[in-house]
């Protein structure tokens, strides 16, 4: 567990300098986890604990996000005076992207299915 | 034990990183519970009754966030390590995603516009300060990513990550009932949309329902990240103008 944590750890290092070096406009644990990628791809797989190891954190993502979330708290006034504004857009928009993508690739992906089954 | 060394107690505990650290743990533990005893209802969501669990907590106590996040910040840490883990089911699911790179990257574009652009324009509709809507428009993007963006574009940082945060437990709360309604149903397509509409909340709910699910999520919510920081801070000034 200890290794992969370090592996991981490590991918995210290089991510986090080539997005400094580089000037990117993505973190650098996104970065990370396309080198990651490719590294699975070259070696045909992860091994068995780097396998468990991101299988228990990613089981657990949603604890990670706590610690921001309850910075809620540091915009109570801003929300409270444009609340129906923020609001009304955040649900909308959230929505109306769900549905963009979702509609989009379900419809794509059926016609190619149709497409090669005829 | 009398009041005045349970009180001693408590100041002293309450200053240090420990206590926030182990509450922070022991209310995810507890949502969690409550998450599966609701037979995994997607309205149990573990973040948002953790947050609100924790927020009560903080305004009854009397504790300044800054405090609890020198505690919490070693969870928050794990976030980094995290998403680089998301390269382990994305190579576990790369067959399909190759074979389905154009339709996943035409869904790409059309969503990523129409989540950015919406939020932009309807908040500036409804007369929303300018820093807000700023604030608003990358909010279907990972908590990082988003800040950034925000920043170009004169939003502030902070107030982002909250809208970023409300986006993700909405998305995550509501994405996979309301596509099943409107006649989306695979596993690719419901991934997909969650990851890019609410990142990686969305995509913590995605690894829910299963691997495959939580793979194109992961795979929409990097990919948004990269297609709004580059085409937002060009777009948004030519879009502007017709909201006046």
């Amino acid at each position: 567990m200890i290794a992969a944590l370090a592996l991981l750890l490590t991918f995210q290092l290089a991510g986090e300098a080539l997005r400094v070096a580089l000037h990117l406009p993505v973190p650098g644990p996104v970065i990370g986890m396309a080198l990651l990628l490719l590294w699975l791809i070259i070696r045909g797989g992860p091994s068995v604990p780097l396998k468990d190891t991101s299988t228990t954190l990613l089981q657990n993502l949603s604890l990670m996000f706590i610690p921001a979330g309850t910075g809620v708290m540091l915009h109570v006034g801003r929300l409270a005076d444009e609340v129906w504004p923020i609001a009304i857009a955040l649900v909308a928009s959230t929505l109306l992207g769900l549905i963009a993508t979702g509609m989009t690739l379900h419809l794509l992906t059926r016609g190619r299915r149709q497409g090669e089954s005829s | 034990m009398s009041t005045g060394s349970m009180n001693e107690i408590w100041v002293y505990l309450s200053a240090q990183p420990l206590l926030w650290l182990a509450l922070t743990l022991a209310v995810y533990l507890l949502a969690m519970a409550l998450h599966r005893s609701s037979g995994g209802h997607p309205a149990v969501n573990p973040v948002l009754l953790s947050v609100s669990l924790l927020v009560a907590l903080l305004l009854v106590t009397d504790t300044p966030y800054q405090r609890y996040f020198d505690g919490a910040q070693f969870v928050h840490f794990l976030l980094g390590p995290a998403t680089v883990a998301l390269a382990i089911p994305l190579h576990g699911q790369l067959k399909r995603l190759l074979a389905m790179s154009g339709p996943l990257l035409i869904a790409l574009v059309v969503g990523s516009l129409t989540a950015g652009l919406s939020a932009y324009a309807i908040g500036a509709l409804l007369g929303a300060s300018g820093p807000t809507v700023a604030s608003l428009a990358p909010k279907s993007v990972t908590t990082p990513i988003a800040m950034g963006i925000a920043e170009r574009l004169g939003g502030l940082a902070s107030l982002t990550a909250v809208f970023v945060i409300l986006t993700g437990i909405f998305g995550a709360v509501f994405a996979a009932g309301l596509l099943k309604r409107i006649g989306v149903k695979d596993d690719a397509s419901i991934g997909f949309a969650m990851g890019l509409a609410s990142h990686g909340i969305g995509t913590a709910r995605a690894f829910q329902i299963n691997e495959q699910t939580g793979a194109f999520a992961a795979l929409a919510m990097g990919l948004n990240g990269l297609l709004t920081a580059i085409a937002l801070p060009w777009l948004l000034p030519l879009l502007a103008p017709l909201l006046r």
